[in-house]
């Protein structure tokens, strides 16, 4: 809105003091109060919508987020479960390498008395378990004895946990309870950066074991390289969809659209029959006369062919929709006023589409960053994603906290990307159609 | 005519008590299971029988035990269990049992005698794992082979490790849970010391080592039917799965596959209760169970699926197939003839040391 002109130099002065609609009111404030009208009724219409992805969406996923710093054993804290331990273990260090005082075991002796009680003490096991190997058995077959035990008259306690179980006199695993103790940890990211906090600090693990960082470029690499091929393979068809008469590209969009309505199961293990070693692609290799089986599947080739297949339409679509908007005169004017076929398509035509490359690029390569059941089913010992350990994690090992934190650590990488892909190429100029 | 309505009282008392039992019973009950041909076995085996005994009660059967454990953990953060009834490893039976998720049982109170009166928790013997796992199958985890693609047949677990009499590609599952002990079995270490020795760096990396070996002839898998289909395919020449998948592929499907049962790994398969159900609910589970578990019960899922039953006294009664008319008993497990060198899953102690020799074994998958 234009600023109203003020005062002095003015030379009108019915314009003088604020400008009045019809009903008497000052203009801006009607004019507010409609606009206020408006985006309230906008809201009303976006509020199913709105609300069914704050509960459905933005709060399960905010939750499961926040797992990766909360220091829980089960659905309780730590410190709530070990609250004498926790107090008692502030004076202990362990860089001195001697067990902690009798105050500790004490304290441990009350606190898994309680855990037993409330069926606990093997939840907390299981979560100083990611920490140190080992220590889950120690407060499993702990919880029943030191239950029975009196606090009050059996004592010295730390005699009687050593009697246990040697394990219990492991400084190691006493500096794991030390190290989260608190509400909040640090451990699982950790973990995710392929680190671990031992009694000298926190050190990075031996270069062969740091799986995470490992898939991590693994996967954003070959989803780059997915969506490369998916793009080298997509424009051509999406030009000639584009330039064909109308009722030859619907025909052949249904081809494009027939295998984007089939099963995603279905797909990859259709790609498994033709890929592998005594597959109908390598049958008929043979047949040509060669003499070796050329592995095709259980690998990162496997992976990159049948993703690359799969996610196609999700670039040929975005590339169509552009192009169609392209007129074909462009090309012609551009090749009568002398333009080779590769200045004019250069020059003239592949700049207009850049907005669908961007459009279809971007949408396939998030798509491939959080694939999951194809690398699973073709990827064989090195073509599997970080999205397979996030499920391992989550599904089969029961560390939510550690899968959280992967989950997070992906989020944050994807978002740098799309902040650095809105720099390099604008996300504004991206175009669905 | 005393006994005459001495007999008639009793029977009234019985169909008093039956139809009191009725009354306090939910007349729906929500049993998970694997799917698949196990889950089949157990509705022909169970579950059918129990309904025609029962007649209005809506059983509704689920296929979600593979992640029993994550969805019973969301239930009960929750508050609400929907399930009565759940098909579930040993292993996950344990880890719910320890987060007070699945419900503590006594197996002489609440599961029936065998037969000739011995207490269950007899009959089913070291089957029972944990405090709240009521045992059905033993099953296995083994080698098949295909007879036609090799030049002799494997008669020892070590033959996978030899690339060299037996060329060719393995399936292994993707995972080191029974990888590492074949590894180290073959690799001189005494099955008593197999898990002590995992437990130190040196032998973790020595089965590594010797997985190593034949790493560049692996295919791994993830899902137990990925094996058969594999042989069939010959894209391996041997490869592991659970005995079962073996038995469907040679018996049901005439495959040209072998057994090789040497070391094959034993896992138990078993229900647990959801803690926390409400009294009707409870009452009808527990009647069912008392049912599906005891020794007649447990022989008849034989008929239909190739794992041996956790009862010892349902060995005996194990007959043929349901639909083949083969003798199941030298197709289980537990067969004598088969059960020469075996190992049981040891529960405890990858439940401790699992997750970091899976770290490890994915580090060993990706150099």
């Amino acid at each position: 809105m234009p600023e109203i002109p003020t005062g002095y130099d003015m030379s009108d002065a019915t314009l003088d003091g604020p400008v009045l609609s019809a009903d008497g009111k000052p203009l801006k404030q009607s004019l507010n109060n409609a606009l206020r009208k408006q985006k309230l009724r906008a809201l009303v219409l976006i509020a199913p919508l709105l609300i069914f992805v704050l509960v459905s969406f933005v709060a399960p996923i905010g939750s499961m987020l926040m797992r990766s710093v909360q220091n829980t054993a089960g659905v309780e804290y730590v410190p709530d479960l070990l609250p004498n331990v926790v107090v008692a273990i502030q004076d202990w260090d362990p860089s001195t390498r001697e067990t902690p005082p009798e105050a500790v075991y004490r304290a441990m002796a009350i606190d898994m008395a309680t855990a037993f009680e409330n069926k606990n003490h093997t939840q907390l096991g299981r979560r100083f378990n990611y920490e140190v190997p080992g220590i889950s058995s120690l407060f499993r077959s702990a919880g029943r004895p030191v239950s029975r035990w009196d606090i009050a008259t059996d004592g010295p306690f730390k005699e009687k946990f050593l009697d246990l179980n040697d394990g219990w006199g492991d400084v190691e695993y006493w500096a794991a309870i030390k190290a989260n103790s608190g509400y909040y940890t640090s451990s699982y990211f950790l973990a995710a950066f392929d680190a671990q906090r031992g009694i000298d600090g926190i050190t990075m693990k031996e270069p062969d074991q740091r799986i995470y960082q490992k898939l991590m470029v693994r996967t954003l690499g070959l989803s780059l390289l997915i969506t490369f091929c998916t793009l080298a393979l997509g424009y051509p068809v999406a030009w000639l969809l584009a330039d064909l008469p109308l009722r030859t590209s619907n025909l052949l969009l249904i081809l494009v659209l027939l295998p984007f309505w089939t099963s995603l199961l279905v797909r990859t293990s259709a790609w498994k029959i033709l890929l592998q070693d005594q597959g109908v692609i390598n049958d008929f290799w043979i047949a040509l006369g060669f003499t070796e089986r050329m592995t095709l599947i259980n690998n990162q080739l496997g992976v990159v062919i049948a993703m690359t297949h799969i996610l196609l339409p999700f670039m040929i679509l975005p590339l169509y929709s552009v192009m169609k908007t392209i007129p074909p005169s462009y090309l012609r004017a551009a090749k009568s006023l002398g333009a080779s076929n590769w200045t004019a398509f250069w020059r003239v035509y592949f700049p207009q589409t850049t907005a669908g490359i961007g459009a279809g690029a971007l949408l396939v390569f998030i798509l491939a960053v959080g694939y999951f059941i194809t690398p699973e089913l073709v990827g064989g010992a090195d073509g599997t994603f970080i999205s397979n350990r996030i499920y391992f994690q989550f599904a089969v090992s029961g560390n939510w906290g550690l899968a959280a934190a992967l989950g997070t650590l992906m989020l944050l990488v994807v978002l740098i990307l799309y902040f650095v892909y809105d720099k390099l190429v604008g996300v504004d100029n991206v175009k669905l159609g | 005519m005393k006994l005459k309505t001495t007999l008639m009282a009793t029977g009234a008392t019985l169909v008093a008590a039956a139809a009191f039992a009725q009354d306090n019973m939910a007349d729906s009950m929500t049993v998970v299971s694997w799917g698949g041909a196990y889950q089949n076995s157990q509705v022909k085996a169970y579950i059918e029988p129990y309904v025609a005994n029962n007649p209005g009660l809506n059983v509704i059967t689920d296929e979600s035990s593979a992640e029993a454990v994550t969805k019973l953990r969301a239930m009960s953060e929750a508050g609400n269990i929907t399930w009565d009834l759940v098909d579930v490893t040993a292993a996950d039976g344990l880890r719910l049992c320890d987060e007070g998720l699945a419900m503590e049982i006594d197996p002489d109170e609440i599961l029936a005698d065998a037969p000739d009166g011995t207490p269950a928790s007899e009959d089913f013997g070291n089957t029972l794992v944990g405090d709240c796992f009521i045992p059905q199958i033993v099953f296995s985890t083994t080698f098949g082979y295909r007879t036609d693609l090799l030049a002799e047949a494997p008669t020892e677990i070590c033959d996978v490790f030899d690339t060299e009499t037996f060329p060719g590609k393995r399936a292994l599952e993707r995972r080191p849970i029974g990888n590492m002990e074949w590894a180290l079995i073959c690799d001189g270490v005494a099955i008593e010391d197999v898990y002590d020795t995992l437990e130190t760096q040196e032998g973790v990396d020595q089965a590594l080592a010797k997985l190593g070996t034949i790493k560049d002839d692996v295919i791994w898998w993830s899902a137990g039917a990925e094996t058969p289909q594999l042989l069939a395919d010959g894209e391996v020449v041997m490869g592991s799965t659970y005995n079962g998948r073996l038995f469907s592929a040679i018996v049901e499907q005439d495959q040209p596959i072998g057994m090789l049962w040497d070391w094959q790994m034993f896992d138990l398969d078993g229900w647990i209760i959801p803690a926390g159900l409400p009294e009707d609910r409870l009452a009808r589970v527990m009647d069912f169970v008392k049912f599906a578990t005891d020794t007649q019960r447990l022989a008849d899922q034989a008929a239909y699926i190739s794992y041996g039953p956790a009862r010892a006294s349902s060995a005996p009664l194990v007959g043929q197939h349901a639909e083949l008319g083969v003798d199941m008993a030298p197709h289980m497990p537990t067969d004598p003839a088969n059960a020469i060198n075996t190992f049981l899953f040891n529960f405890e102690w990858w439940a401790s040391y699992r997750d970091d020799l899976d770290a490890q074994f994915q580090a060993f998958l990706l150099q």
